[in-house]
C-alpha cells in the first residue's frame, strides 16, 4: 500500500497560507495548520478592549482559515522561547523591533519539531504561503534558503505558491507532490493571488497586505525600546507586551512611565492592575484610571496626577480630587489644579 | 464523563483557546470543561476551535463581566 504524506503548515490567517494549504489539498495531500502565539500577534483580540472597536467582527483569522480549508488547527504559545528570538535576532531588525528573518526561521524550526513529534501519523513536510519577494525581509530570494537551512527544515520545507522559481523539494522529487501544479508568484503584486482566491473560491480573507504582527508597527517599536530604557533592561513579560497596547502613554520623568486609559473599555482593563500598580484617578469629576509603571516617589504624584486630571472631564476646573491608590497602602486623596495642554509637555509623550 | 472547569480570566484571545486546546488534551471523549473567560472574543474563537477540531459547544452564559463557554470532548 502506498504510503499517504501529510503535511503541516503555517498558518498566519492571511490569504497566502489559505491559498498554500488549498493548492496542496486539490493535490489529495491531507493538511493539518499549526499557528505561533508570540503575543506580538494582530490576531489577538486586545483591539476589542477599546470601546469604539466593540463592534467590529471578532474573529481569530487563522481559525477562520482552518475552518474555510476543513483542516485542524494547532495553536501553541511561544511567548517564553520568542523572546530569545526578539532580543538577540541574528539577521537583526527590519524597519522597526520586527526580527522578521529570525521569526520566520524561528517558527520553521519549530514546525520541523512537530513533524518529528507527528511522523508516525504520517506528516513528513511542511508548507508555508511564502511568495519570492513579498515582503522586503524575509521572503527575498536570497534567504529562502536560509531560512529551510537555518531552520533545520532544508528539503522538506515546500512553499506551494512560489515553488516552481526555487529548488525542486523533497516532497516534489519524492512524487509526493506533483510540481507542475504548483506556482511561480513572486513580487509584490497581489493579484494572482487574489485571482487564484477567487477560482478556489475564497472570499472574506484578511486584508492580502496586512502586517500580522505589532513589532512592525512604528508606535508599538517605540513603546517597547522606551519600556527597556526606563527599566535599564531589554526583558519583557505578557502583561508588558499588552499593556504597550492599552491607553496613552506618557513618562514625564525617567524613573516612572504613565498608562492612561482612553475609554471605559480600557479603564476597565486597567482595573485588572490595580493589586499590583500604583493606579491615579480623579474622583470628583469622570475621568481615565492611570497605570504607573516604574517607580514614582510621592513627591512627583501632584505631578502624575496633574497630568491625569487634564484628561477628564474636570480638565477646566480650578481643582479635582484625585485619588492615589499604592498597593499594600490606604487609599491617599489630594487635590490638585489639572495642568493645561501646554504644561503636558510633547516630549513626555512615548 | 468528569466535569472540569477552566480560569481563563483576564486572558486576551488567543490565549483562552490556547489554555482550551491544551486542557482538553488532557480529558477523554465526553468529558465536560466549563471555561469561563472575560474577552468577549472568546465567544467566537473557542467555537471556531471547537468545530475545526471535533468538540461540542455545549452553550454559553454570559453576565456584564464573564463568559462562561461549556465545551464537551469529541463530537
Amino acid at each position: 500500500m502506498t504510503k499517504k504524506h501529510k503535511a503541516v503548515a503555517l498558518i498566519s490567517g492571511g490569504l497566502d497560507s489559505l491559498l498554500a494549504v488549498r493548492v496542496l489539498q486539490e493535490q489529495g495531500i491531507e493538511v493539518e495548520g499549526i499557528n505561533f502565539y508570540t503575543g506580538f500577534c494582530v490576531e489577538g483580540h486586545t483591539h476589542a478592549i477599546r470601546n469604539h472597536d466593540k463592534d467590529k467582527q471578532k474573529r481569530n483569522n487563522a481559525l477562520w482559515a482552518a475552518e474555510q480549508l476543513g483542516i485542524k488547527l494547532h495553536i501553541v504559545d511561544v511567548i517564553e522561547e520568542y523572546k530569545d528570538v526578539l532580543l538577540n535576532p541574528k539577521h537583526g531588525y527590519g524597519a522597526n523591533m520586527n526580527p522578521c528573518l529570525d521569526c520566520k526561521i524561528f517558527m520553521v524550526s519549530k514546525a520541523v519539531e512537530w513533524v518529528k513529534e507527528n511522523r508516525k501519523d504520517g506528516f513528513d513536510f511542511i508548507i508555508t504561503g511564502e511568495v519570492i519577494g513579498q515582503r522586503p525581509m524575509s521572503q527575498r530570494k536570497e534567504v529562502m534558503p536560509i531560512v529551510a537551512g537555518e531552520s533545520g527544515a532544508d528539503d522538506i520545507l515546500l512553499r506551494p505558491l512560489c515553488a516552481k522559481n526555487l529548488p525542486a523539494t523533497k516532497p516534489e522529487l519524492e512524487g509526493w507532490v506533483d510540481r507542475e501544479k504548483l506556482y511561480d508568484f513572486h513580487g509584490r503584486n497581489r493579484k494572482p493571488q487574489m485571482a487564484l482566491a477567487k477560482e478556489f473560491g475564497f472570499t472574506d480573507y484578511a486584508s492580502p497586505a496586512g502586517g500580522c504582527c505589532f513589532l512592525t508597527d512604528k508606535n508599538y517599536s517605540d513603546k517597547l525600546v522606551d519600556l527597556w530604557e526606563g527599566r535599564g533592561t531589554r526583558e519583557y513579560e505578557m502583561d508588558d507586551i499588552m499593556l504597550l497596547k492599552v491607553g496613552r502613554h506618557l513618562r514625564p520623568k525617567p524613573e516612572f512611565k504613565m498608562i492612561i486609559s482612553r475609554d471605559a473599555g480600557e479603564s476597565k482593563y486597567l482595573e485588572g492592575y490595580r493589586k499590583q500598580f500604583v493606579t491615579i484617578q480623579v474622583v470628583s469629576h469622570n475621568g481615565p484610571l492611570c497605570m504607573i509603571d516604574g517607580k514614582i516617589e510621592a513627591e512627583d504624584y501632584e505631578l502624575a496626577a496633574g497630568v491625569v486630571a487634564r484628561y477628564g472631564q474636570g480638565r477646566d476646573a480650578e481643582e479635582v480630587k484625585v485619588e492615589i491608590s499604592v498597593p499594600g497602602e490606604e487609599v491617599q486623596t489630594i487635590n490638585i489644579k489639572p495642568l493645561t495642554t501646554e504644561q503636558v509637555l510633547e516630549e513626555w509623550h512615548v | 464523563m468528569s466535569h472540569f472547569e477552566l480560569d481563563a480570566r483576564r486572558m486576551l484571545c488567543p490565549m483562552p483557546v490556547i489554555k482550551t486546546q491544551n486542557k482538553v488534551k488532557e480529558l477523554s471523549d465526553g468529558d465536560i470543561l466549563a471555561v469561563v473567560c472575560t474577552d468577549p472574543g472568546a465567544l467566537s474563537d473557542i467555537p471556531a476551535w471547537a468545530r475545526i477540531n471535533g468538540h461540542t459547544i455545549l452553550g454559553h452564559e454570559e453576565n456584564e463581566d464573564e463568559l462562561k463557554i461549556t465545551v464537551r470532548v469529541g463530537g
